[in-house]
């Protein structure tokens, strides 16, 4: 049977090793490449011709679009909109990368906890400094319940900072384990049509379609969740409630 | 300029027609709203149970690496253990309570009161005991 784990495995398509780093263009960022030129080339599509009642192109463009404002106003409010452009940018490439890891024979980069840990860790550092630029030394404060007698104060503070150092893990394991799950129990019950032979194969044949259907749905929903609590913590800098 | 004036007025009246076809009822949830409440709840799932294994983990992580640092292995890190079982529960209270992913319990749950009391008068309750909430929310 074949290793399921095998389809993680990153290959050096052009080897750039530079002795400190290994700069190698591998099947990670080939699949990167394509996430980033597919949501370039929608946006390129949608808006080449521009008309009042949208074509098939541009209404898909357009849905993109206000689909995530409509979040971000709905979670952050209007100050939100400044970073617009990140957190679409940031929706289309979990988007398509988590979709385009559902053709077969390609990679699927949010995988891999390097590159998801990655995401949440610049996402929790930007929202920590726009936190402190907009509260100054006063962003501290919401380590402490407003109102909590004073006396809680040695369990409360420690726990609220834990939870709010737990956002970047939280973040990026959520996705990452969604996406490595799903393929590998693709191909675990993929390898058993083949083992099981025609008559007894039809079992998890019927599962691999029925989780080869949940797994679009996942993808969907996790680059959804990835950007919605992107949103809530960036409300969170923001309003400080 | 007219020109386009003229159609956007003309989509105006489209779409006033489009909302007269469709009725008043607008906002009424129909039966085919089934599918994404279950994916929500999905996700709802899939985020408290990595709360809860994370928030130990970085709570453990935390008092390791004070441990590595001040000297006193194994103490903080049992007690960071504990603490971030404490924080875990309390995310997962605060996702299923709908009080956002936020820190600061007490203040998401006088921002949530606050929202209640100004939504629905009469279900505020009086905000004078911050330590136990369970019960009273509705």
């Amino acid at each position: 049977m074949a290793d399921p784990v095998k389809q993680f495995q990153i290959e050096p398509i052009v080897p750039l090793d530079l002795g400190i780093v290994d700069l190698s263009f591998t099947n990670s960022s080939l699949a990167m490449a394509f996430a980033v030129g597919l949501s370039a080339a929608l946006f390129y599509a949608g808006t080449r011709r521009l008309s009042l009642v949208p074509g098939r192109m541009q209404s898909l463009a357009e849905m993109m679009y206000e689909f995530v404002a409509n979040m971000i106003r709905d979670n952050v409010g209007k100050e939100g909109m400044r970073y617009f452009p990140f957190i679409l940018t940031l929706f289309l490439f979990v988007f398509f990368g988590n979709l385009l890891g559902m053709v077969p024979g390609n990679f699927t980069f949010t995988s891999h906890i390097v590159v998801t840990g990655a995401l949440a860790l610049f996402i929790f550092v930007a929202v920590t400094i726009i936190g402190f630029i907009r509260h100054g030394i006063g962003y501290l404060r919401m380590f402490f319940p407003h109102g909590a007698p004073i006396a809680t104060a040695p369990i409360l503070i420690p726990i609220e900072i834990i939870s709010y150092l737990s956002r970047p893990f939280s973040l990026s394991v959520r996705l990452f384990a969604n996406m490595t799950v799903g393929h590998i129990m693709l191909k675990v019950l993929a390898g058993f049509v083949v083992s099981l032979g025609l008559l007894g194969g039809i079992v998890p044949l019927a599962a691999v379609v029925g989780i080869t259907v949940l797994e679009f749905f996942i993808a969907a929903l996790q680059a959804y969740v990835f950007v919605i609590l992107t949103c809530i913590y960036l409300n969170d800098a923001i309003h400080m409630h | 300029m007219a020109d386009d004036r003229d159609r956007r007025s003309a989509l105006d009246d489209l779409e006033q027609r489009i909302r007269a076809a469709r009725g008043p009822d607008k906002t009424g949830r129909g039966p085919d709203d089934d599918a994404p409440a279950r994916g929500a709840g999905m996700g709802l799932g899939m985020r408290i149970s990595v709360e809860l294994v994370v928030t130990v983990a970085v709570g453990a992580g935390i008092g390791y690496m004070l441990d590595a640092w001040l000297g006193t292995a194994p103490w903080l890190m049992i007690v960071f253990l504990f603490l971030g079982g404490a924080a875990g529960v309390s995310n997962v209270y605060r996702v299923v309570q709908g009080l956002d992913d936020s820190v600061g319990l007490g203040r998401a749950i006088e921002a949530k009161r606050r929202r209640d009391a100004a939504g629905t008068p009469g279900t505020g309750t009086a905000p004078n005991d911050k330590g136990d909430e369970g019960p009273d929310r509705g």
